[in-house]
């Protein structure tokens, strides 16, 4: 499956899901330091949740049959904390994951997410449970994050959603890669620096 | 909204532009890298053509995956994908022109510990890094944020983030620390009270007579764990400590433009009417030495203080501290305190600076609290035990070389520990050094998960470097109190 093209929009994730169970889900968890050690990213679906699913032996959502070609992630609270690594988001995208539904996430994972045409979207814990019930009795059940009105349809029901605004406007508007769109503006981020009392040239006052 | 705060000022001055996102782009002023997070960022520009921008704004440091065994330091290393790591680093700073304190250098060492020793680091500046612990750089009155790979690409070839303003939470300590009790003690019990995902969607501004007292090592320690409790910057308002610190710092300004640099600095400050989001206030009185019982830094108790039963948790709380507590071996009702100790480790972007391993030394040497300046002249009194493991990692090489020169060094091989050369080391694991089996590690890093510090079997106690270092003495955890009184 392709990764998200650079300018496409992101206006909806559809397909099947895979239930996460428990919070304060970690980054070391989701990809291991020690594979960390590469120079891209390419290689990264090999190893999410590496640890935990070598100790769950197989009993892994990631590894169960029924799972296999999720697109959805449905988590926890203060899902991907810790550590800033993009290789967690990178990791779950290349393992087949196109969108997040959690109680929270923790900000650089979730910004990370953005950059990479990801969305996370939050609701109440209560509805988080129930999703997950519902995924683990329906595997194969279409399930779908609606960004453009902040909703998920599962079950025959569409449960609103919370997305960042921002998040929500460059996804729907495939701007979510943000290197264009600033790249756009280096003369006033000159200008801006210019202002700054600590960018001009002196001696003893520079990196 | 927050109104007139320090991390007001510092987003005006830096914002860009509003992009149609609704976001706005923010400048970087200090733009660190290291061989781990910014080679894809370095791939991605090739890929599309485009050169780095503001290459006098970034500065480049090795840490993450470097050994810290002396004779394993030589080129090539042994290990490939570590050696191709930093020959891809080189490559990288050496065509972009960023100013690169690499292997061999002696500034070298963690991005969090280099830059404000350098004096990179200064108030009223944005830093950002692929790093979470960036927020670290608050310390000195900067907002420093921690990004991912894609956001270093951004940086790289614009300069700039895109980012949305957070609510400012003030954290006021009151009260004071004292004897062994430390920052370190101090964010552990914040993070404690406020939870690992407490400070999502904030910054916290940390002040109040216990945080204005703390020199700017101790400000760093106490910054560099806001992300442990969620938030992704933390910060203190520059003072007179801060410029003292600053004051003859190789990169810090001199003479008149040190003068003007102060005003600009005093300017920044938040004002005595600042607004903000949210107050929370701490008292510091009476803390004792504070440890990790669980996998997760809020999972933390006072070192003599019992073991929470799962039960008396919040519901929500009740699973993971018995999933916690059935790998950490730790049994409630107890302290964890007299626990077996395998490994303690010193160092890390958290505790792994002077006044870190003076502290140390002193416990080793069997002195107070406050006696700090003396340590390096005498024999340590105290050894590690037997059948402990003890590493002093330094957190940078300017680190190592003022405790060598000082003798303090020399008091930690004296009692047993493994003195090593900089670098990230055993706090995740991704040099070599690492915890074997279920090893028991007190360690004064600031992560405790599962499988963090290298076997996923092995368990991690974090603490203050005082405490660490009197569990090595020991061979079970311990107060710092006990060894020194």
């Amino acid at each position: 499956m392709s990764l998200p093209e650079r300018g496409s929009a992101v206006r909806r994730v559809a397909g099947t899901a895979v239930p996460l169970p428990g919070d304060d889900v970690d980054t070391d968890q989701i990809v291991p330091a020690r594979f960390l050690k590469a120079v891209t990213f390419d290689e990264m679906g090999e190893y999410v949740f590496y640890d935990e699913r070598a100790a769950a032996d197989g009993d892994h959502p990631f590894d169960d049959p029924a799972y296999q070609g999720a697109r959805i992630l449905v988590v926890g609270d203060n899902f991907g904390c810790g550590s800033s690594r993009e290789h967690a988001p990178q990791a779950l995208l290349r393992w087949g994951v196109r969108g997040i539904v959690g109680v929270s996430f923790a900000e650089i994972f979730a910004d990370n997410c953005s950059s990479l045409g990801v969305p996370t979207v939050t609701t109440d814990r209560e509805t988080v449970d129930d999703l997950r019930g519902f995924v683990r009795s329906n595997p194969d059940a279409g399930i779908e994050i609606d960004v453009v009105d902040e909703r998920v349809v599962y079950d025959g029901r569409e449960v609103p959603v919370g997305i960042d605004d921002s998040a929500r406007a460059a996804l729907v508007d495939g701007q979510w890669d943000t290197t264009t769109m600033m790249r756009a503006n280096l003369d006033a981020a000159r200008e801006t620096a210019a202002e700054l009392p600590y960018t001009d040239t002196k001696p003893g006052g520079e990196p | 909204m927050s109104d007139g705060t320090l991390y007001d000022k510092v987003w005006e001055r830096h914002k860009v532009e509003e992009l149609p996102d609704g976001r706005d782009q923010l400048f970087v002023g200090l733009h660190l890298i290291h061989e781990v997070t910014s080679p894809q960022a370095f791939g991605m520009l090739r890929e599309r053509d485009l050169e780095v921008a503001f290459p006098e704004r970034t500065v480049a440091t090795t840490d993450h995956v470097v050994p810290t065994v002396s004779d394993e330091r030589e080129r090539p290393l042994a290990d490939d994908q570590a050696e191709t790591m930093l020959s891809e680093l080189e490559r990288n700073v050496s065509e972009a022109g960023v100013r690169f304190f690499g292997l061999g250098d002696d500034r070298q060492g963690i991005t969090h510990v280099v830059a404000p020793e350098q004096g990179l680091t200064r108030p009223g500046m944005t830093v950002a890094c692929g790093d979470s612990h960036t927020s670290t750089h608050g310390a000195l009155g900067a907002v420093g944020v921690g990004i991912g790979t894609s956001q270093i690409r951004d940086v790289l070839s614009t300069g700039c983030i895109a980012a949305e303003k957070r609510d400012v939470r003030r954290i006021e300590v009151t009260g004071s620390l004292d004897g062994w009790t430390s920052a370190k003690d101090l964010i552990l019990t914040l993070i404690r009270r406020l939870g690992v995902d407490g400070g999502v969607g904030h910054v916290y501004e940390y002040g109040g007579p216990a945080v204005r007292a703390l020199d700017v090592e101790g400000r760093l320690a106490l910054c560099n764990m806001s992300i442990e409790g969620g938030a992704r910057a933390g910060y203190v308002q520059p003072d007179e400590t801060t410029y003292d610190y600053l004051r003859g710092k190789p990169f810090a300004p001199e003479g008149e433009a040190f003068a003007a640099a102060r005003e600009e600095w005093d300017a920044v400050r938040s004002d005595a009417d600042a607004t903000y989001d949210d107050v929370v206030t701490v008292d510091a009185d009476d803390l004792e030495p504070v440890v990790t019982w669980g996998t997760n830094p809020a999972q933390a108790v006072g070192v003599t203080e019992p073991v929470p039963e799962p039960s008396s948790l919040p519901e929500d709380e009740r699973e993971a501290a018995r999933t916690a507590q059935a790998h950490t071996g730790v049994t409630p009702g107890e302290p964890v305190a007299g626990t077996a100790v395998d490994v303690v480790f010193l160092g890390t972007c958290t505790n792994g600076r002077v006044s870190d391993f003076r502290r140390a030394a002193a416990v080793l040497e069997g002195r107070g609290p406050d006696e700090t300046g003396a340590v390096g002249d005498g024999d340590p009194v105290h050894e590690v035990a037997d059948g402990v493991r003890a590493v002093a990692v330094p957190g940078s090489e300017t680190v190592r070389e003022r405790l060598e020169a000082g003798g303090v060094a020399d008091t930690f091989r004296a009692a047993g520990f493994d003195w090593r050369q900089a670098g990230c080391s055993m706090c995740l694991a991704m040099n070599g050094d690492e915890l074997v089996g279920d090893e028991l590690c007190v360690s004064s890093s600031n992560r405790n998960y599962v499988g963090r510090q290298g076997s996923t079997d092995a368990r991690t106690v974090l603490a203050s470097p005082a405490t660490a270092t009197a569990s090595a003495v020991r061979g079970v955890v311990t107060d710092p109190r006990e060894v020194t009184e």
